[in-house]
């Protein structure tokens, strides 16, 4: 019977040098929302938990300058909700967030652990690992189902979340059988900037219609350059439709997924413009 | 007897007695318990749905450092397949081989083989060390796979038709002349309908620590509907007298049906008896739903034929349900409750019971009718609707009554069943406006209910107060009903009545909690026994005052001289007379032991109003009202949260429950994140009317209030989904994919 070794350094340094040197045998305690149930299920058995909610970067929310945010990668759903300003900028990025589990998972779940959800936001991911510290954008992260991006030994820092011009907003919307304690079927998180009405930029995530998040863009082309009519979001709606490339599995089927997308495009696009014209 | 009216206790919305426990986390569950020296249990389970078993090797599991004990079906008292040994409704031909598979492995989770180790993990990786060589073998799990003539048998000594067949039980309720009822008929309706097999989900999965000493005497602490159950069924497999077994009632976190048998018991046993060590077991929430009875999944044809008038002509229901691995599904529920709302003088109902490769069912409140309503209360809408009549003016038309002759046999005493109807019909809930895409739907339902065998003692303490000892495991409020009832009797505050639940060696035999009838039947001995007792203390004051014991009388929680003729004597209080008792004849108390009977069925009516979104195939429920002729509400707080709770269970059968099949037979969701129960957010407040038609053959007027409220649930679901929708779904659950599919929304989307 092999034990369990738990740290919990204080510094980003000491996390990444014991996560690094336990290689494949370790893995990275933030909220422990899907460690801890993978643990008790058999599914993993770690060698080594490092516990990263010691370190001030990864559970710090910080405004950067020009009214952007950087998320340490462990800062649960709930902390950010009690933010002062992030729900102005970045309704439909707490949403995401916030639409895990119940009440009590969302004081423990991170965003960061959560990457593999759809987050259309733009946002840049900054790692660090032994050779040092990189950003990346935060759709290059996943690599499929389980997997990521990062080499051994990164481990996630937090997010940027850029500043944004007037007229922007976002929302998150996702389809689940019961309306909470549930995996999506289906999730999309539109962004966008409306100037006069008219859609000058547009960014659609879907998420649990492929093997990773997708960014559609032609579903963002769709919607820029429109006042977002009819036709404009049934065009949205079908490319979502058509980038869906998702599987029949217990939680939903192919047709269904396929079709809930595009019905989901289109009432968040309408929710984030709403927002961004301060309805 | 006479029914008490002008209540104090009777009626009164109490503080529960196991609530200060259960909020503090002080209440003991069977996973709490714990002993020196205890090791752990586990499980080996069939990783096949349909195996013969060759040979199961265990030495390389038995050399394991930290392994005290490993059995398999060779250490479980074998029960022949040529004669049938019944306890209660299980044969122990069918227990003995679902605790652990014999020649067979008959689904995934089926147990081959229990290890008892130190720790958890060694007992896991012993199980793992088994070797069991398997000759794989076909297998079926839906209805129409297991019932196909050249289907895979199960089990080969069963016939139907003279042949060896997985249709392993028939039961039909016959009235009147079908044929000629129908031909009597203007509108004539026939539908088929699916249903899934849905778990009960009790949160807290099978459990028990078991302790065998060296004489032999056997100790178990476990989670139960019924200690007695426990004992028997542990003696019957392990060859233990039931003298040597105490089996104590840990407190019960759920059962709803699924803990009236045992899984875990019996091989803990052999396992403390072969390690001698205390063992215990936990299942994890996979093993319980891998490898615990959920109730079947069925396949029913439901044909009705009405005339003109409203009045039903004739009816005839053919239910297939699945048994799962053994014999045994609810088939009695779902043929002879289905129709048995109705005065109806040509009914044929049939019930054939089908085995297949998952796991043997187990009862789930009303075992059996909820299936059996759902396809029948969904015809009934159809023929309403055919006819131009409200559903519930159609069924008031209809309504059995006093002296309606119910197919399954007996003729109805004074049922309330039509007092449910009015009262649904007045609620109003029933006639507010709904909005688009709303649709509100009705349903009934009736259950059997239940009496027989109860025990209990009442006990005066030194102080002058009260213990009453019963033998069922508390999972509805029996003991708050209880203390209502008792501290009415003696004319005394609630709070000085303690009620607990006796293990087996210390309170006469008392059956399962079950089949509603925990209330009906307790009250009835604890009425009796406090009856005793309130003698015996009027003997006692008339002893003292020197006069006889009919010129006293019990009132208010004293004895008083019964009137001026008797003398004029200062009452006597219970704690006078408990102080006094040592000289006055020893210790008050009463037992009584009986089996009970005069349990009257139970009606309800539920009024359901959903909102579906078309564009995601989502049902809401958005309003709720559960109609029920209660009898009398001993504890309405109780009665109420019975009610809600059964429709909650009902919700998510209709919405969202269902095992997910693997192409391997195997279940692929066996965890509460993908079998979607309901949370709470799912639901509205769930609002109840409580009809009370007092039942005269019971003191207090009790009926059964536990398992009625599940049965109309789906059909009122699936009634206000086809107002909302203009479709109606003959299949659960009305899952969001399905309805969409349903709605042919995807098409309409698509073209546009």
């Amino acid at each position: 019977m092999t034990d369990i070794r738990y740290v919990a350094p204080q510094t980003l340094d000491e996390a990444i040098g014991a996560y690094a040197a336990a290689g494949s045998a370790a893995r990275i305690l933030a909220g422990g929302t899907d460690l801890l149930v993978q643990m008790r299920s058999g599914a993993v058995k770690p060698g080594l938990i490092v516990d990263i909610k010691k370190v001030r970067e990864l559970t710090a929310v910080e405004e950067i300058s020009g009214g952007g945010f950087r998320i340490g990668a462990a800062v649960p759903g709930a902390v950010l909700a009690e933010h002062p300003r992030f729900r102005q900028t970045w309704p439909g990025v707490l949403e995401a967030v916030n639409l895990i589990g119940s009440t009590q998972v969302q004081g423990r779940a991170s965003a960061g652990g959560n990457l593999c959800n759809a987050s259309p936001a733009g946002a840049i991911v900054t790692v660090q690992g032994p050779d040092g510290r990189r950003e990346l954008k935060v759709e290059d992260v996943p690599a499929g189902p389980g997997r990521t991006n990062l080499k051994p030994g990164e481990i996630l820092v937090s997010f940027t979340l850029p500043p944004r011009p007037p007229g922007s907003s976002d929302a998150y919307l996702r389809m689940i059988p019961r309306t909470e304690m549930d995996i999506a079927v289906v999730g999309c998180g539109v962004s966008l900037t409306l100037k006069d009405g008219v859609c000058t930029h547009a960014r659609v995530g879907l998420g649990a219609v492929a093997p990773t998040a997708l960014l559609v863009e032609p579903a963002a082309q769709a919607l820029i350059g429109s006042r977002l009519d009819d036709t404009a979001l049934t065009a949205a709606a079908n490319a979502c439709r058509a980038a869906c490339r998702p599987i029949d599995d217990k939680r939903g089927t192919i047709a269904y997924r396929t079709q809930i997308a595009g019905v989901l495009l289109k009432r968040t696009t309408n929710i984030a413009a709403e927002r961004a014209q301060g309805k | 007897m006479n029914i008490v009216v002008n209540n104090k206790w009777i009626g009164q919305r109490t503080i529960r007695p196991d609530g200060v426990d259960k909020v503090t986390g002080r209440a003991a569950f069977a996973a709490d318990t714990a002993m020196p020296g205890m090791i752990w249990g586990k499980v080996l389970r069939s990783p096949h749905p349909h195996a013969r078993i060759r040979s199961i090797d265990t030495s390389r599991a038995e050399a394991l450092p930290g392994v005290k004990a490993v059995v398999t079906s060779r250490d479980v008292v074998d029960f022949p397949l040529d004669k049938s040994v019944m306890l209660g409704i299980q044969d122990m031909r069918w227990m003995c081989r679902n605790v652990m598979a014999r020649d067979k492995a008959l689904f995934p989770g089926h147990p081959i083989a229990a290890v008892a180790a130190t720790t958890e993990a060694i007992a896991a990786k012993a199980c793992e060390l088994i070797e069991v060589d398997y000759e794989v073998l076909p297998w079926s799990i839906e209805i129409d796979d297991a019932i196909r003539p050249d289907a895979q048998i199960l089990h080969e000594s069963i016939t139907f038709q003279g042949k060896p067949s997985n249709i392993v039980g028939q039961l039909e309720h016959k009235k009147g002349d079908i044929e000629a009822g129908f031909k009597q008929a203007d509108v004539i309706i026939e539908r088929t309908f699916t249903t899934r097999p849905v778990h009960q989900g009790y949160i807290e999965p099978h459990a028990c620590l078991i302790s065998v000493a060296a004489d032999g005497k056997t100790t178990i602490w476990s989670s139960s509907q019924g200690q007695f159950m426990v004992r028997a069924m542990t003696a019957y497999l392990t060859g233990i007298p039931q003298s040597d077994i105490r089996a104590i009632p840990a407190e019960i976190g759920g059962g709803f049906g699924g803990k009236t048998i045992v899984y875990l018991e019996p091989l803990a046993t052999l396992l403390a008896k072969k390690s001698g060590r205390p063992v215990k077991m936990v299942m994890t929430r996979e093993e319980v739903m891998r490898a615990t009875g959920p109730t079947s999944g069925s396949k029913n044809t439901v044909k009705i034929g009405a005339r003109k008038d409203g009045t039903i002509v004739a009816a005839q229901g053919t239910f297939y349900l699945q048994a799962g691995a053994f014999p045994g599904s609810p088939i009695r529920g779902a043929a002879g409750c289905s129709f048995a709302p109705y005065d109806i003088a040509n009914v044929l109902s049939v019930g054939y019971d089908v085995c297949s490769n998952r796991s043997k069912v187990a009862a789930y409140r009303a075992p059996g009718a909820p299936i059996g309503a759902y396809a029948v209360e969904c015809v009934l809408d159809e023929v309403a609707e055919s006819l131009n009549m409200d559903p519930l003016d159609f069924r008031l038309k209809n309504a059995a009554k006093q002296g309606t002759k119910a197919a399954h046999g007996p003729v109805f005493p004074r049922i309330g069943y039509i007092e449910t109807l009015e009262a649904a019909k007045t609620a109003p809930h029933y006639s507010t406006p709904i909005g688009k895409l709303q649709g509100r739907g009705v349903a009934s339902g009736f259950w059997f209910n239940a009496g027989g065998e109860s025990s209990a003692q009442v006990n005066i303490t030194e102080d002058g107060n009260v213990v009453v000892t019963t033998g069922h495991p508390d999972i509805g409020g029996s003991r708050a009903g209880i203390a209502n009832i008792c501290a009415e009797l003696l004319g005394i505050d609630y709070r000085r009545v303690s009620v607990i639940i006796g293990d087996t060696q210390t309170v006469g035999f008392s059956n399962l909690t079950g089949g509603s009838r925990v209330l009906f039947a307790s009250a009835m001995v604890v009425t009796q026994a406090a009856e005793k007792v309130i003698n015996t203390l009027r003997e006692r004051a008339a002893k003292i005052w020197e006069i006889d014991p009919e010129a006293v009388k019990w009132e208010n929680g004293a004895a008083h001289p019964a009137s001026p003729n008797a003398g004029q004597f200062e009452p006597l209080t219970l704690e006078d007379l408990a102080e006094k008792a040592p000289m006055q004849g020893g210790p008050i108390g009463a037992g009584v032991q009986l089996n009970t009977q005069g349990a009257d069925g139970g009606f309800g009516t539920h009024i359901c109003d959903v909102e579906v979104d078309i564009e995601l195939g989502i049902a809401r429920v958005i309003r709720y009202t559960a109609v029920q002729d209660v009898g009398r509400a001993v504890h309405p707080g109780y009665v109420e949260g019975q009610l809600q709770g059964g429709v909650a269970q009902g919700i998510g059968w209709a919405l969202n429950e269902e095992y997910i099949y693997r192409s391997d037979g195997k279940v692929d969701n066996p965890g509460f994140l993908d079998y979607r129960m309901p949370v709470c957010s799912d639901l509205p407040m769930l609002d109840t009317i409580l009809v009370e038609v007092p039942n005269p053959k019971h003191p207090q007027g009790v009926k059964g209030v536990g398992e009625v409220p599940l049965v109309p649930v789906m059909a009122a679901v699936a009634n206000a989904i086809y107002r909302a929708t203009g479709k109606r779904f003959y299949a659960l659950p009305m899952s969001p994919p399905k309805v969409l599919e349903g709605l042919e929304q995807p098409i309409q989307q698509a073209a546009e």
